[in-house]
């Protein structure tokens, strides 16, 4: 039969020479090899002490931003809940009343606004759909829950910490990755 | 000049005679009856032909030519005088001549003249769509992603007016209005008595009700359906939910009001009724029936907002490429029950019903 490609090798038959059936050479170049691995560097990180960076395109739970005054962006136009392919977004919108313009930025804003953690496939669909800057996919994992309801994650877990109240907070939240610059009017 | 006359009125009183006129409009021929506007007559081929309107509304006596997005260019007059005109027309104010080449789509001229016209709407437009009622049914916006550029040169600041109340249904936000003036066509046409109107001139004119008086006519509901922006929209659906949320269904009920025809489209999420409008045909005007305009009343559109109220005929057809269809299941197939099958006739014991569990679709 017709080899598929050139790189097999033919099985030697011959019988062990003196050196080869001691098998002592043998054995310590393989040691060698296991030996030299304790000098180079370790491939691994012991994960809860130490953090591994995220690649600039990780895409991970979402955050909901507020502008430099502290106040939520989300306008609850509906964009990213038509955009989600998994449909995990859900809200609804209340109009903002007189004496809460420090709370929101636009007339209208998010009175509710929920996001299944289990429905969603972190495709990052909602970002790019939001208009007003209000939604991002940060750098955190999804953390383990032991109920189902605890990841339905309403507006207050997904709120970026206020930049005015608790600087210190949102400027973590932020992370460390470059901020992008987006087009907006 | 006097020979001149005689012959023009010669060819017209020729042309009118024929009962029929030829009309090319983009290389397709059809024959038109004499009167029709080339917007109507392009509305006859439909489809991609036919020039967009935001101001021209076909129910509405006297409305267009005063948003000029319907312009065509005619390559020649009539068969009579084949001389192109010289300036695009409004099509919906042009009547047709036997033998008149119309192009539209097919037309440089005109596609840039309607860039620029987009342009000039939306010169003061607020762009406010993600808190508008009216994303997702607006004309305008239709307008402005067909045919408009992405970004605007428009450096001054935009015209704002002051908030006006102008009743408990309708949510004016002048803004956004293009002075279209269907609204006033509607108030004069279908209720009986008019109380606003254009105010001011130039780039001051705005919509307003005489001296802050409510509108309280029982059609007067039906502005908010002709406005092809989000300058009139229903109060009682104010920030309510986004259009594309809700689900369109045809009903109908038997309105008290002789003028009102009872045909309605009710918006709905779940079993509760969000909006109430007329039905609109494929141009977004409200349905006719049988000659008549299937204009409904206030009740209709603004009290009765209970399934029960209704009788539901069934979804409504939206276009494929409309976002009101986005992740609506119009056929759902369930799975047939094969449990009473696999146990020999006997009906499982159940202990709960997921239903209430799960509080999704729930029994009662």
């Amino acid at each position: 039969m017709q080899p598929l490609t050139n790189r097999a090798k033919s099985v030697s038959r011959k019988p062990l020479s003196f050196l080869e059936s001691i098998y002592l050479p043998a054995i310590f170049k393989g040691m060698l090899i296991t030996f030299k691995h304790m000098f180079t560097k370790n491939p691994t990180v012991y994960y809860p002490e130490k953090k591994r960076e995220f690649s600039p395109v990780f895409r991970g739970l979402q955050i909901l931003n507020r502008d430099e005054e502290g106040r939520e962006n989300c306008t609850a136009c509906g964009l990213c809940a038509v955009a989600c392919p998994a449909e995990a977004i859900t809200m609804e919108a209340a109009e903002r009343k007189i004496g809460e313009e420090h709370l929101y930025r636009e007339e209208k804003y998010a009175a509710t606004y929920e996001i299944n953690m289990l429905r969603c496939i972190f495709c990052g669909l909602c970002e790019e759909a939001c208009p007003k800057d209000a939604i991002y996919l940060s750098e955190t994992f999804t953390p383990a829950e032991y109920n189902r309801k605890q990841f339905i994650y309403n507006k207050q877990e997904l709120l970026i910490p206020n930049p005015i109240t608790n600087k210190e907070a949102y400027e973590k939240a932020l992370g460390n990755r470059p901020k992008k610059t987006t087009v907006n009017s | 000049m006097q020979s001149y006359l005689l012959c023009v009125e010669f060819i017209m009183s020729e042309e009118i005679k024929k009962s029929t006129f030829t009309v090319t409009v983009d290389n397709i021929t059809l024959e038109v009856p004499p009167g029709t506007t080339v917007l109507n007559a392009a509305r006859m081929i439909g489809g991609d032909v036919t020039p967009p309107a935001m101001c021209y509304y076909s129910k509405l006596q006297g409305s267009g030519g005063k948003c000029r997005t319907c312009l065509v260019e005619v390559a020649a007059g009539s068969t009579a005088d084949p001389r192109p005109m010289p300036k695009l027309v409004a099509s919906c104010r042009q009547t047709v001549m036997d033998g008149m080449i119309v192009k539209n789509i097919t037309s440089e001229k005109v596609q840039d003249a309607r860039a620029g016209v987009v342009e000039f709407l939306l010169l003061n437009h607020p762009l406010d769509c993600p808190i508008c009622d009216q994303a997702g049914e607006c004309h305008l916006q239709d307008l402005g992603y067909n045919h408009g550029k992405a970004g605007t040169r428009y450096q001054f600041a935009r015209r704002t007016f002051k908030k006006e109340d102008i009743g408990p249904y309708i949510q004016l936000h002048m803004t956004r209005c293009i002075l279209c003036y269907r609204c006033t066509y509607v108030a004069d046409q279908i209720t009986d008595n008019r109380v606003h109107g254009i105010v001011d001139r130039g780039d001051h004119a705005a919509i307003s009700t005489y001296i802050s008086k409510a509108i309280d006519n029982d059609f007067s509901g039906n502005m908010i359906d002709v406005c092809p922006v989000g300058a009139l929209t229903d109060k009682t659906f104010r920030f309510k939910n986004r259009v594309w949320f809700t689900k369109p269904v045809d009903a109908h009920r038997n309105c008290e009001n002789p003028k009102c025809c009872g045909k309605a489209t009710l918006w709905l999420r779940g079993n509760e009724v969000f909006r109430v409008t007329a039905r609109k045909d494929e141009w977004g005007e409200v349905k006719s029936y049988d000659g008549k305009t299937g204009w409904i009343c206030n009740t209709c559109r603004f009290d009765k907002k209970q399934t029960t109220d209704w009788t539901v005929e069934g979804v409504t057809k939206t276009s494929r490429h409309s976002v009101v269809g986005v992740n609506k299941y119009e056929v759902l197939n369930k799975p047939k029950e094969t449990m009473t099958k696999v146990m020999n006739g006997r009906d499982p014991k159940l202990l709960m019903n997921i239903h209430e569990v799960s509080e999704v679709n729930p029994t009662k």
